[in-house]
């Protein structure tokens, strides 16, 4: 099959759906690839390049529609791209389906199977493939950098000889991808990063990035299906607003990743709140195209209100368009590396593999979306494991309950057998030895596993007390017997030495 | 009056002995566990010595000092890998010893028995020779299988349960017979034919047990010189062996069992051998599809881009002598604040605990060596796993195929982590011969070669 890549429509888009270094895994698999001339020149990838690695460059967007099986894009085709698309077409791209119902019925209707990069369950089999995790991570730097051209300020605090530079302090709402992303990037410029979410179980993945995870002294679950957050209650939200305020004093840069799927992005940055922040600041607003979650955020657009600079824009990884090409590429190239099993150039739609079900949008003139539902995220997984978990507790003791009476019972019985059969002088050493093992066995149950082999080199020089017998047995007449004894006291001996030694130096290994 | 005075040292003795193991329990009394160990012999030794053998000094004294030298001498040179061997080979002495005296006390009795008393002595001695003949062979079989002697693969003669089982009953009519000898001679040739005899059987039944179930095999011969010391304390009617003998037996059974647990196996099973041989069939059907590989440099990178890394070290780690590089790896990674530790599964290596002492060797902190238990809800945390030269011990399918051989054994949850690097040197299967699904996870990537120069390469990339 020939996969076709042509120069996206949208305006100001930059980037490219396939990276040079992509196409050769594509070609492994048995594809052709074709290029619409200048179709990477945006993302700094030349045709030249392009040509270099076995990809044939044509002139048009006409004739890769016409030639190519596989239309592989960033942007959701436009209308003269629609009318381009042959019928049994495949498509890759973001299309956006919830928000698009009349595209997919354009696109059904002129037989186009579309694959829909943004609709990809996320389940972590799907990671690999996953677009948005990658454009968001892209997203998330990229509103650090652009928050740090217009503040007029360093990141990082210094001392110099000219004075002190205090350090920015950055809040970062909604810990995301695209929220950790902008953790990293901050604080690798240097900035005191605060964080917020209203799923707690990320508070660890924000500490771990080196910033502080604000906590809201609020009980409230925030985490949704697919690890997407959800809609909190009125209470919560005013206990987080509060918050907010507090902070917008404070701080110099705010970035909100905010977004519930499905729904506009909520209101989190009050107009009275950028005015009380200090001139200088800014606003990175994540959310602009979806509403954005400051109030004063025009799409598109940087506002400067009451000295802060509040930026709207909603292209993103299309500005740092090489390296989300990049990614983009390799999600591209990991999908179809699922969608074409034996590696013979052809793809297969498997309608039973929950992944491919989910991205596929429309499929021989039908509409397939929305997919069923996919059980996702962590939590389910992990109830998952506790039912094993108590299944495996509890069928082992059954077996034990059986057995564990009749061995004590029959352990008791020989005590007494031996009891009632056995010289009495025998019994005071057996009283002996049965108490002993009772000894070890409590003795040794606390042994941490991390000291097994310095105890067991410890009870083997113990067990060269054998060296006991052979000193009572030296003193004997029988010459045989002598020379037993003898060598008997030789081995022990090494035992005895070499355990208690072995085991000195073994301890002495282990240091803090 | 001397009597009771040796009799009064033999307590002390005991006392200090008990706490010894109770020592060795934990981290910071373990060093104190060993002195009193020490303390415990010296008195032992000395008082008996001072009791009932002054007249033989010179060869006890003689006997001690050529043994000692020889022990401390074999232990310096030993190499932290070679521990597993150097354990078995000092189990092998005790039950030679335990041997030789049974038949030197048969030979000539300290006191004078009549009636039960002598039937139930003449057991004892039967006894405590056949438990010490299985320690002394199993012991060097063992040792033969860890030094690479001889094949660690077990052996599987036809019928070897009934072999095993026809070698006990022949042993018991020995017993029968030995105890109704009316001569020394006589009884002596059976003792001797029953002494043969259960040097093939503990022989064999080392041989059939496979490399992998070390720990459980040295662990148990642990326990078996214990008995076979005990056996001879009941002989000699010395509580101070009893007593020990007992405490070293219970101990290694407890850590046999601790093994077995780890495995999630029958400790019968176990000792009668014969593991994976019916799995190879069972899992050879599916090969589980493709593996990625990753190269040194790629695998740095990956580690230095992580907060939280952990080192799941195995066998293969020792068998390539790679604790240094990896400790040296660690050092460096740490110091760049990234977090590292290593997750040790109970049966990892050939012998309990045989990882701690490799990574102490090595002067990795003991605090940051964790236990499978502890470690494992950490692993969806962890960016990046470094599994060096294990393999059953972290299988999914222990947790995933229920009626694979290894299902229910407790592994370390690695697929859980963001990623996971396997070093390895093929593609080949696992002791228990089951294909590891880890390596097609996604993942996964595989880093060929051997693993001393893999660490080698990284930590030169790690800077």
């Amino acid at each position: 099959m020939k996969i076709g890549i042509v120069k996206e429509q949208y305006p100001r888009e930059q980037r490219v759906a396939l990276t040079p270094d992509s196409i050769p895994k594509l070609q492994k698999m048995g594809f052709d690839v074709l290029i619409e001339a200048n179709a990477g020149a945006l993302a700094s990838f030349s045709d030249l390049a392009y040509e270099e690695v076995g990809a044939t460059v044509v002139s048009s967007a006409k004739s890769v529609f016409h030639d190519a099986d596989v239309i592989v894009k960033v942007r959701a085709p436009d209308e003269s791209e629609l009318d381009l698309h042959r019928e049994g077409q495949y498509l890759m791209s973001f299309l956006w389906p919830a928000q698009n119902p009349e595209l997919l019925e354009k696109l059904a209707n002129s037989g186009v199977n579309a694959i829909s990069m943004d609709a990809i369950p996320r389940i972590s089999r799907a990671q690999k493939l996953d677009a948005l995790s990658s454009m968001a991570n892209v997203a998330g730097y990229r509103a650090v950098v652009e928050s740090a051209s217009h503040f007029g300020r360093f990141f990082g605090g210094q001392i110099t000889a000219a004075g002190r530079v205090p350090p920015a302090k950055i809040m970062i709402i909604g810990a995301g991808v695209a929220g950790l992303s902008a953790i990293g990037a901050a604080t690798s410029l240097g900035a005191i990063v605060r964080a917020f979410d209203t799923r707690p179980e990320v508070k660890e993945q924000v500490e771990s990035m080196g910033a502080e995870f604000l906590d809201l002294d609020f009980e409230e679950e925030g985490s949704g299906t697919g690890g997407y957050a959800k809609v909190m209650s009125k209470e919560f939200i005013e206990a987080e607003m509060k918050l907010f305020s507090e902070q917008a004093r404070e701080v110099d840069i705010i970035i909100t990743t905010a977004l519930i799927p499905g729904r506009p992005a909520p209101e989190l940055i009050t107009e009275e709140m950028v005015r009380s922040m200090k001139p200088g600041s800014v606003i990175v607003d994540l959310a602009a195209e979806q509403g954005g979650n400051c109030a004063l955020t025009q799409p598109d657009q940087v506002v400067i209100e009451n000295g802060v600079s509040i930026i709207g824009y909603t292209d993103f990884p299309s500005r740092l368009p090489a390296q989300s090409s990049q990614l983009y590429a390799s999600n591209i190239v990991n999908f179809i590396d699922d969608l074409c099993p034996e590696n013979d150039g052809t793809l297969v739609l498997d309608m039973n593999d929950d992944v491919i079900r989910g991205a596929t949008v429309t499929l021989d003139g039908e509409i397939k979306w929305p997919p069923p539902p996919v059980e996702v995220s962590a939590a389910p997984v992990q109830k998952l494991d506790a039912s094993t978990d108590v299944d495996e507790a509890k069928a082992p003791p059954k077996k034990k309950f059986r057995l564990a009476p009749y061995a004590f019972i029959l352990a008791l019985a020989s005590i007494l057998g031996v009891g009632v059969f056995a010289p009495p002088s025998f019994l005071a050493h057996f009283t002996v030895f049965v108490l002993a093992i009772f000894v070890g066995w409590h003795v040794i149950w606390n042994v941490t596993p991390a000291l097994h082999t310095p105890l067991m080199s410890v009870t083997n020089a113990i067990s060269g007390i054998i060296i006991v017998g052979a000193l009572l047995e030296i003193g004997a007449v029988n010459p045989w017997v002598k020379i037993f004894a003898a060598v008997s006291i030789l081995i022990a001996s090494i035992n005895i030495f070499g355990g208690f030694f072995i085991t000195r130096k073994m301890l002495k290994m282990f240091q803090k | 009056m001397f009597d009771g005075f040796i009799n009064s040292l033999y307590i002390i003795a005991s006392i200090f002995f008990i706490l010894s193991l109770g020592g060795l329990s934990h981290q910071e009394s373990a060093v104190r566990g060993n002195v009193f160990g020490i303390l415990g012999m010296i008195l032992a030794v000395g008082g008996t010595i001072a009791a009932k053998s002054l007249d033989s000094i010179g060869i006890v004294i003689g006997m001690m000092a050529v043994g000692g030298v020889i022990g401390i001498l074999v232990t310096m040179r030993v190499r932290m890998t070679a521990m597993p061997q150097l354990v078995a080979i000092l189990h092998s002495l005790v039950g030679l010893a335990a041997v030789l005296v049974g038949f030197a006390n048969f030979i000539e009795p300290l006191t004078e028995f009549e009636g039960t008393e002598k039937l139930v002595h003449e057991i004892e001695i039967f006894v405590g020779v056949f438990i010490g003949a299985i320690t002394f062979t199993g012991s060097v079989a063992a040792f033969g299988k860890l030094q690479g002697l001889i094949s660690s693969s077990p052996l599987m003669l036809p019928l070897r349960h009934w072999l095993n089982l026809a070698i006990v009953i022949f042993c018991v009519w020995l017993g029968a017979e030995f105890l109704t000898a009316d001569s020394l001679v006589s009884g002596t040739n059976f003792l001797l034919i029953m002494t043969l005899l259960a040097f093939i059987l503990g022989l064999h039944l080392v041989l059939a047990i496979g490399g992998a179930d070390m720990p459980v095999v040295i662990s148990m011969l642990n326990s078996y010189s214990g008995w076979a010391a005990a056996a001879t304390g009941f002989m000699l009617a010395n509580d101070l062996l009893i007593l020990v003998g007992a405490l070293v037996g219970s101990s290694g059974a407890i850590l046999s069992y601790i093994m077995c647990r780890a495995m999630n196996r029958h400790f019968v099973s176990v000792i009668m051998g014969g593991f994976g041989t019916t799995s190879k069939s069972s899992a050879s059907g599916e090969s589980g599809g493709e593996i990625s590989e990753i190269f040194p440099d790629e695998t740095a990178s990956l580690l230095n881009s992580s907060k939280s890394i952990v080192i799941v070290p195995g066998y293969g780690m020792a068998v390539a002598h790679a604790q240094h590089p990896v400790a040296e790896l660690t050092r460096r990674l740490r110091d760049k604040g990234i977090t590292v530790r290593f997750a040790i599964h109970p049966v990892a290596g050939r012998m309990p605990g045989h990882m701690n002492v490799l990574l102490a060797e090595a002067k990795v902190p003991y605090d940051i060596v964790m236990e499978m238990d502890e470690i494992n809800e950490d692993m969806p945390d962890t960016d990046a796993i470094l599994v060096i030269g294990a393999n059953d011990i972290v299988n999914p399918s222990a947790q995933e195929d229920d009626d694979g051989p290894i299902a229910g054994m407790p592994v370390i949850e690695v697929w859980k982590a963001k990623n996971t690097i396997v070093l390895k040197r093929s593609m080949a299967s696992g002791y228990a011969g089951v294909d590891n699904p880890l390596f097609y996870k996604e993942n996964n990537r595989m880093l060929f070669g051997d693993a001393k120069d893999s660490i080698d390469k990284l930590v030169a990339l790690v800077e």
